[in-house]
């Protein structure tokens, strides 16, 4: 086990192809056919149209708050080919390219950030939960899924992801401690992408790193660049393996970097110089992996065409969820609870008739 | 039955019943609860579906909302009131949401309960009286029985119910009280106040251990000749409207005896429902009897804060002398 081998005590980092995409552990290297390496990079490069498009539409007033995935695709692109159908997704928001493996729609991401909640049921994908905002709070329900999975014993894994700046919430210790105590089949990804909003990793912790704190809760970590597909590629795989064979939980920090905003709200040119920004951009996982498709001759498609289809593609979901059915009153009553109490019915009742009065009055 | 035994009963028969049903919280396994509502639970249903976690309460409700999208219905103890506030954020942003959130596609079938109340001579922390707290949360249900037999039959309902539930007991009645409880399985409709003493003069409202302090206070109004309607709440949210108004429009008087802090309270509540929908029976300002805004005073200060039968009658009178 790639786990063994990367100790974070260490500082090891687990890397399997350079900035220039040029194997650096050829033994290392997963067996990956040449279409699914095309197919993940057409993957993290949709994702990253659909990322910038999504933060145009924002600009133009077309959406409200949005946080941008640019620049960790290799990580979400990674998880969601290991991801299986009946594996569980209990992410944050900054895995596209794993909910999009998992079935969710750009539609339905692109509804939730127009304020409505309709986004959030997915239900064409299978066991994703919705995006949660408080920070940390839901790798504990990974935790709690996995124990689901073990009392029930299924072939099932949850996989859940957090950043940085969660591992230095309480939330996250918790449920890394109940992971290693339960021993329950989960994937821990810390998206280490050196900032929460404007704070960066180092006023964060004092660890060595952040896979090290696996450690203290007797899991397993380790510490990979993240912006290196085939690294990902290969701890993922590891890692569901580790977990469906019931030795429990690991702890993956995926070193990346945040290209754009925490959201569209904040401003990193206020906490970060342009020099880390063109350092990191040397790192960008796209472009390593396409340098890697070029030394092995197996990219042939016609970039700017693919990427013009990807644009029409995003702009169709982004219409589509634009004429998304209007909220109702009912959305906002339906779901509170799943058996109403009579008060609520009275409440949306009142407002009705109020509805009606002013409507009468016009 | 003791109301101990009757909710350890009741998590007993539902784990019997239904094998999605799993109890965990800190001691409840091999101890079974620091009050042993969970006693011999696990010997009977295994480590598996009745266990011992880490001390951690946040992670406590955070674990047992994913187990319950997953299809389990977890039943999680906190060991007192005032710990239930580490877990604040878990029950609040998601225990209470994820149905909304997820526009019905995940449900949380979760109970969390935990002892509530004073009059036990604990430390710090051990005395509060939160109700108000999760009953203003949308998304929940708070439910607190007086009784044994409320307790076993709310129980099974709470654990039943496909929203998640907030089961709140009163500690100090834990031991107190004896009662033919029915064996087997019954339940109780959340949602439905019950009217423990019909009466005309006055309408008294109350829950939890404070309705003992009612029925004692009765005999006082019984002896002053004060006819006494008494209503057990037993669910603060969703509130039982109906049979409290009704009440109020028979006596035109209400008396609200809780144990919390009387500003923002469950009080509060009732007379601002009163007020709403029965102003013109009012023959009196509606009274709350009930704890200071201050925090719960440790043993030695209790007396003070602690609601007895005797202010109790005191506030009665008052009102029904208005």
């Amino acid at each position: 086990m790639i786990f063994d081998e990367f100790d974070p005590k260490e500082d090891k980092i687990f890397r399997l192809i350079d900035n220039e995409g040029q194997v650096l552990n050829a033994s290392l290297m997963p067996d990956l056919d040449d279409e699914i390496i095309v197919k993940a990079y057409k993957e993290m490069l949709f994702a990253r149209v659909a990322d910038e498009m999504a933060v145009s539409y924002q600009r133009q007033g077309r959406m409200y708050t949005y946080p941008p995935n640019m620049g960790q695709e290799a990580i979400a692109v990674a998880a969601g080919l290991v991801i299986r159908h009946e594996d569980w997704l209990v992410p944050v928001f900054r895995e596209l390219g794993t909910w999009l493996a998992k079935g969710v729609s750009l539609k339905e991401i692109f509804l939730y950030y127009m304020g409505n909640e309709a986004g959030s049921n997915f239900k064409n994908a299978h066991h994703v939960l919705p995006f949660s905002i408080p920070i940390a709070s839901q790798v504990q329900h990974a935790v709690g899924i996995g124990y689901s999975i073990k009392l029930k014993k299924i072939d099932e894994v949850a996989f859940t992801f957090v950043g940085d700046g969660g591992t230095s919430e309480g939330d996250f210790s918790e449920a890394l401690n109940f992971a290693g105590v339960w021993q329950v089949p989960v994937v821990f990804t810390i998206q280490n992408n050196q900032y929460a909003i404007s704070v960066p990793v180092r006023s964060q912790t004092k660890s060595i790193n952040l896979a090290i704190k696996s450690y203290a809760f007797g899991i397993p970590g380790i510490k990979v660049d993240g912006n290196d597909f085939f690294a990902m590629f290969l701890a993922y795989k590891e890692a569901l393996e580790y977990a469906r064979a019931g030795n429990g939980s690991v702890l993956i920090e995926a070193l990346t970097y945040r290209k754009g905003s925490h959201t569209t709200s904040d401003d990193p040119t206020k906490y970060r110089d342009k020099g880390e920004e063109t350092e990191w951009a040397k790192a960008d996982p796209i472009i390593r992996l396409k340098k890697y498709m070029d030394h092995k001759g197996i990219w042939k498609e016609d970039e700017t065409a693919l990427i013009e289809q990807y644009r029409t593609e995003v702009d169709k979901q982004f219409e589509e969820a634009e004429h998304f059915t209007p909220y109702q009153l009912e959305d906002v009553f339906q779901h509170t609870y799943v058996d109403m109490p009579d008060d609520l019915r009275r409440q949306k009742l009142e407002y009705e008739q109020f509805l009606t009065w002013k409507e009468n009055r016009k | 039955m003791t109301l101990v035994q009757a909710i350890n009963n009741a998590l007993d028969i539902k784990l019997a019943e239904d094998e999605s049903v799993v109890v965990y919280g800190e001691d409840v396994g091999v101890e079974g609860g620091v009050f042993r509502v969970t006693e011999g639970l696990q010997k009977k249903h295994g480590v598996e579906r009745v266990f011992d976690s880490p001390l951690a309460e946040s992670a406590i409700v955070g674990a047992a909302l994913g187990m319950a999208v997953s299809g389990l219905r977890p039943i999680v103890e906190l060991q007192f009131d005032g710990f239930t506030y580490p877990a604040f954020n878990q029950i609040v942003s998601h225990v209470a949401r994820i149905h909304n959130r997820s526009r019905g596609l995940f449900k949380a079938p979760m109970v969390i309960r935990f002892p509530y109340g004073g009059g036990i001579n604990a430390l710090e922390h051990h005395s509060e009286s939160p109700e108000a707290l999760y009953a203003h949360i949308p998304g929940l249900k708070v439910v607190i029985p007086s009784t044994p037999h409320d307790a076993k039959g709310l129980m099974i309902s709470a654990i039943e119910s496909d929203d998640p539930v907030i089961f709140m007991e009163p500690k100090r009645i834990y031991r107190a009280i004896k009662q033919e409880v029915a064996e087997g399985k019954f339940t109780i409709p959340i949602g439905k106040a019950k009217v423990l003493n019909e009466g005309t003069d006055v309408t008294v409202v109350a829950f939890g251990a404070m309705i003992r302090e009612c029925q004692k206070a009765m005999v006082m109004t019984k002896e002053a000749g004060i006819s006494m309607e008494l209503i057990d709440l037993r669910t603060i949210y969703p509130i039982d409207k109906e049979t409290i108004i009704n009440s109020v429009k028979k006596t035109g008087k209400i008396v609200i005896v809780a144990e919390a802090p009387i500003s923002f309270s469950v009080g509060s509540e009732l007379v601002a429902i009163v007020n709403e929908e029965a102003f013109l029976h009012l023959e009196a300002p509606p009274k709350r009897v009930m704890g200071f805004d201050t925090i719960v005073p440790l043993a030695k200060g209790e007396s003070f804060y602690i609601i007895s039968p005797e202010r109790i009658f005191y506030e009665i009178e008052r009102t029904v002398n208005f």
